[in-house]
């Protein structure tokens, strides 16, 4: 910053070529010196060198452990590296692991995943992007109670709601079917979606709305050319909120679907907890991996948007 | 009732108990530039929205063109508004910007371009035509906001504080652009704004607002020579007017404000009707309206010592006790005084505004 | 002028604004019928007998009495509170030394960020397995110690009734501090940079700066935290089901687990109804106070 340091020379009376006196010259000048490897320093990545390998454990021996044949694991040390590198458990994993009578693997737990929850990200963040804009440009009366309403429930444990949704499903007669859970993702992740567009599309210039509707733009108009245009960075928060936690579901696929449609994480639960059978190791974790596979690759990246969205999705718990 | 451009009747506002405007009323004539000005919260936004239609009322009637646009939506309301953020569609581009509403109206293509062209020309914009707004400063921003309203080919255009956002030097040029634009153009405009500045330059009539009551609708020089009230008074002219409260006293056929132990002589004051004596009463004079060491004829003076001086260029400010009381005194920047120099001052009462400290009316 | 003629007629009141009030149609349902509704619904069955069906047969505080004197509920409890208690107060303190940390203007600041929060991305289930993996006592932790030559080093929390609870905390504190030291790092950036300044300039000393100025000014971010912490607490499940499925036993038993399988594998509606209904009533005396607080008491947020 030149200018900085030009103005304060000035503002001292001193120009920045004038003579140095004697008593300046002794004492110290110029940069403080800086050490690398001050003592706090080595304190503060010390720590956070133990931490961030505390953290990154677990997702290695995952790895290394997926990577070995079984009398390899048996023999071993579950941190060493594979001495013999086998691709088999993740091939297990993926096409033959079994779970009760079926031995088709985690390949049909993905692709149910994906059908619920590419689905489940539209639907949800269509009805709740709307939503959130009627609250913040189209207020009506009554409109602040039942959002009210709608984000107390968020705190409500799902425990206390689930049965009566069966009811609801079971009437509509989509219980147990795709349908019924796109449906409870929708309703479950409509206050926090809901909260979000709303502080988003109330935290953009209320003028440029304003603006629009004297231009003689309406309702869907004012969405669909105005609001949707300007707010993408809060659509991709919104879709890797939910692309991940409906990817990381487990209750409401047990609860809401036949096993033929069972999410990825409930086959991968019944895979590596059934009691049938010699324990696999090496294909267990091979399957966690896969199933975690999805969300880290969302959360690597997309970054920073991912804490944004978590930050605002965190009330969802 | 011809000439009528804008009529407000009997125009109520409250969000729950809070009442922002109280039974106002306001004609605006064809072709008039009106300011709205006040300080923030006065409700002179809030009119400014129930006009273009952006608020609902919630008592009385808004005419526009002699016709009665109390529920019509805003495109319906035969209006054009430009905004303090200037509200540039931010994904468009200039052109796009301008020509919006026209393409939301489904007005036919040749006549948008024709129309996007003739706004472009009169605004000096036409270089800029295809860039984003966020490629524009805020002067050019501005002019689009200005554009955007004129392509609507509307008879009147509403201005919610379109200069506050910018800097000083940018903001008096861009003033001079608006009268100029409103002597060709000739459409009504109405102009909120809480820069007294910009109010007493742009208006034909100004309607000083408090508290979503309209203090007082005048011509700008009856505004800043003959407040109606003390607020007016006290809101317009910076420095504000110097005030002395007192009481009136009626001796030897002459008339006199007795404050702070110092007698001011009003005779001259063109009062509306005969002075009482004992009332009491604040006397207001404007800084310029004392003169420094150099008495005006028949007129009391008065000794002050010269408490801090504040050059200005072409003016001094004198910042003086009077009996004990603060006061400013504008005198022309060549002239300067040291602090803690007596000065003796004589006031033209013939320009002074004298309120009732009760009703703070103008007497 | 036309007086009191009203120029246009008024428009219908339920169809000004017809477009927003169509939009929000879905949160008006959810908001009604699921989240009130069925939060009524199941409290008042929740005095029935119901058992593989809901019936309105009431009896009074029976499923509650009952539900109190089970030995699975009553472990249950106690399982939430302790690992209530020690999620809480770990995630706090955690949470906030490493955001405190990373806050010293550290070089490679994002890499520690995404090394941190990653398992915030995986699945409860995940989670769960992993550290189920890693805590075996036949290949895990425990026999790589052992190997090393401590034979009778024990960790083995996840077959021992008595830890097996910090068994399932560990794991949960390994998924969750990121998010909290994300939040608290949120929370101190928020804070004005000449406090800082002013603090420096006063010569006070950098840990009393964080314990007397910054943590007082960082209240709000506090409770906020503590809220998510806790409302997340209360619904904790698949990570047992995962790592335990209850176990050994029915030491690590929890009440979310509890209410899921008394609703759709006991057939005992009743007893699902009524401990769910103590869930609910858990939470309200977490959010409650904190709504009062952040809402309520004349100060309005907007």
């Amino acid at each position: 910053m030149p200018e900085i340091v030009a103005f304060n020379a000035i503002a001292a009376g001193i120009e920045p070529e004038a003579e140095k006196d004697p008593v300046a010259l002794s004492g110290p000048w110029g940069r403080k010196p800086r050490r690398a490897l001050s003592p706090r320093n080595i304190i503060i990545y010390g720590t956070l060198i133990v931490v961030a390998l505390y953290y990154l454990l677990p997702l290695y021996v995952m790895v290394m452990t997926s990577l070995k044949g079984m009398p390899e694991i048996r023999l071993g040390n579950i941190f060493a590296p594979p001495l013999e590198i086998t691709f088999e458990p993740w091939a297990k994993a993926w096409s033959s692991a079994c779970t009760g009578l079926n031995c088709d693997g985690l390949s049909r737990g993905f692709w149910n995943s994906v059908r619920i929850t590419v689905p489940s990200t539209i639907v949800s963040i269509a009805i709740a992007s709307v939503n959130g804009y009627a609250l913040a440009n189209w207020r009506f009366k009554g409109a602040d109670l039942f959002f009210t309403i709608l984000i107390v429930g968020a705190f409500i444990p799902y425990q206390v709601m689930i049965y009566p949704i069966v009811i609801v499903l079971r009437e509509l007669g989509v219980y147990g079917s795709l349908t019924g859970l796109i449906i409870v993702h929708t309703i479950f992740g409509m206050p926090i979606l809901t909260l979000l567009f709303r502080n988003y599309f109330a935290g953009l210039p209320e003028e440029l709305f304003k603006a629009a509707r004297v231009d003689g733009a309406g309702f869907w108009t004012i969405y669909f050319r105005i609001m949707l245009p300007m707010s993408m960075p809060i659509f991709v928060v919104a879709m890797i909120l939910q692309v991940t936690g409906i990817w990381n579901d487990f209750l409401f696929g047990v609860v809401f679907t036949r096993p033929e449609y069972y999410p990825m994480t409930v086959q991968l639960n019944n895979i590596v907890n059934s009691v049938q059978g010699v324990k696999e190791y090496n294909v267990n974790m091979a399957a966690t991996i896969l199933t975690g596979a999805v969300p880290l690759i969302v959360y690597f990246v997309s970054g920073r948007l991912f804490v944004r969205g978590i930050a605002a999705g965190a009330v969802k718990g | 009732m011809e000439n009528v451009s804008v009529s407000v009747k009997d125009l109520s506002l409250s969000f729950g108990a809070v009442t922002v405007l109280d039974t106002l009323n306001l004609d605006i004539k064809d072709g008039e530039f009106l300011v709205l000005l006040g300080s923030s919260g006065c409700g002179k936004s809030t009119l400014l929205n129930c006009i273009a239609g952006l608020l609902d009322v919630s008592e009385g009637q808004i005419f526009i063109k002699n016709k009665n646009v109390t529920w019509e939506e805003p495109k319906d309301r035969g209006i054009g508004m430009v905004f303090q953020s200037y509200a540039l569609y931010p994904q468009m581009s200039v052109e796009k910007n301008l020509s919006f509403g026209l393409k939301v109206a489904k007005v036919e293509k040749a006549e948008i371009d024709k129309r996007v062209s003739r706004a472009a020309e009169i605004l000096q914009i036409q270089p800029l035509l295809k860039r984003k707004p966020a490629e524009l400063s805020g002067g050019q921003r501005q002019r689009v906001a200005i554009g955007r309203a004129l392509v609507r080919d509307v008879d009147v255009f509403l201005f919610d504080e379109p200069l506050s956002n910018l800097d000083a030097k940018l903001r008096s040029e861009l003033r001079v652009e608006i009268k100029r634009l409103h002597q060709s153009l000739k459409n009504t405009m109405i102009y909120v704004t809480h820069d007294q500045i910009e109010a007493l330059t742009l208006a034909d009539r100004i309607a000083v607002m408090k508290s979503g009551v309209i203090q007082q609708l005048a011509d700008p020089m009856t505004i800043y020579n003959a407040p109606e009230n003390l607020f007016v008074a006290g809101f317009i002219g910076s420095p504000s007017m110097n005030f002395f409260r007192g009481e009136l006293q009626l001796r030897d056929e002459r008339a006199f404000v007795h404050a702070n132990g110092v007698d001011f002589d009003v005779s001259a004051y063109p009062s509306r009707g005969p002075f009482r004596d004992g009332q009491k009463v604040v006397l207001g004079v404007r800084p310029e309206h004392v003169r420094v060491d150099e008495a005006l004829s028949r007129q009391l003076s008065h000794q002050a010592v010269v408490d801090i001086e504040e050059p200005m260029g072409a003016d001094n400010l004198l910042w003086l006790k009077l009996a004990g009381q603060s006061m400013s005194v504008r005198i022309a920047g060549q002239r300067r005084y040291k602090p803690g120099t007596a000065v003796t001052l004589s006031f033209d009462m013939a320009v002074a505004s004298i309120f009732d400290a009760v009703s703070e009316n103008r007497l | 002028m036309a007086g009191h003629t009203r120029g246009s007629g008024r428009p219908n009141q339920w169809l000004r604004n017809l477009n927003a009030k169509l939009a929000s149609i879905p949160m008006i349902l959810t908001a009604v019928v699921i989240f009130l509704g069925g939060t009524v619904w199941t409290v008042v069955y929740s005095f029935t007998n119901s058992k593989l069906l809901p019936r309105l047969s009431f009896v009074g505080l029976d499923q509650y009495e009952r539900l109190w004197a089970a030995p699975r509920w009553l472990i249950s409890v106690q399982n939430l509170v302790i690992y209530g208690f020690f999620s809480l107060i770990f995630s706090l303190v955690i949470g906030f030394l490493l955001a405190a940390l990373m806050d010293q203007k550290i070089r490679f600041e994002n890499t520690f960020r995404t090394i941190m929060l990653y398992p915030f991305a995986l699945s409860f289930i995940v989670t769960g397995l992993v550290w189920q993996w890693l805590l075996n006592p036949e290949y895990g932790i425990q026999s790589v110690v052992r190997s090393l030559g401590w034979t009778s080093f024990a960790f083995d929390p996840l077959y021992n009734s008595n830890i097996v609870i910090y068994g399932i905390l560990i794991a949960a504190l390994w998924q969750g501090t990121g998010l909290v030291m994300c939040l608290m790092l949120a929370g101190l950036r928020g804070i004005d940079e000449d406090i800082w300044k002013a603090a420096r300039v006063d010569g006070i000393p950098m840990w009393k700066t964080y314990l007397l100025v910054i943590i007082p000014m960082m209240r709000g971010v506090f409770i906020t935290t503590l809220v998510i912490i806790a409302s997340g607490i209360v619904k904790v499940y698949d990570l047992v089901v995962a790592q335990t499925s209850g176990g050994p036993g029915i030491a690590s038993e929890v009440p979310a687990k509890y209410v899921y399988d008394y609703m759709f594998q006991a057939q005992n509606l009743g007893q699902g109804f009524a401990a769910s209904t103590m869930m609910l009533v858990t939470v309200a005396i977490i959010i409650v106070p904190w709504a009062y607080l952040e809402f309520g008491g004349g100060r309005k947020r907007a």
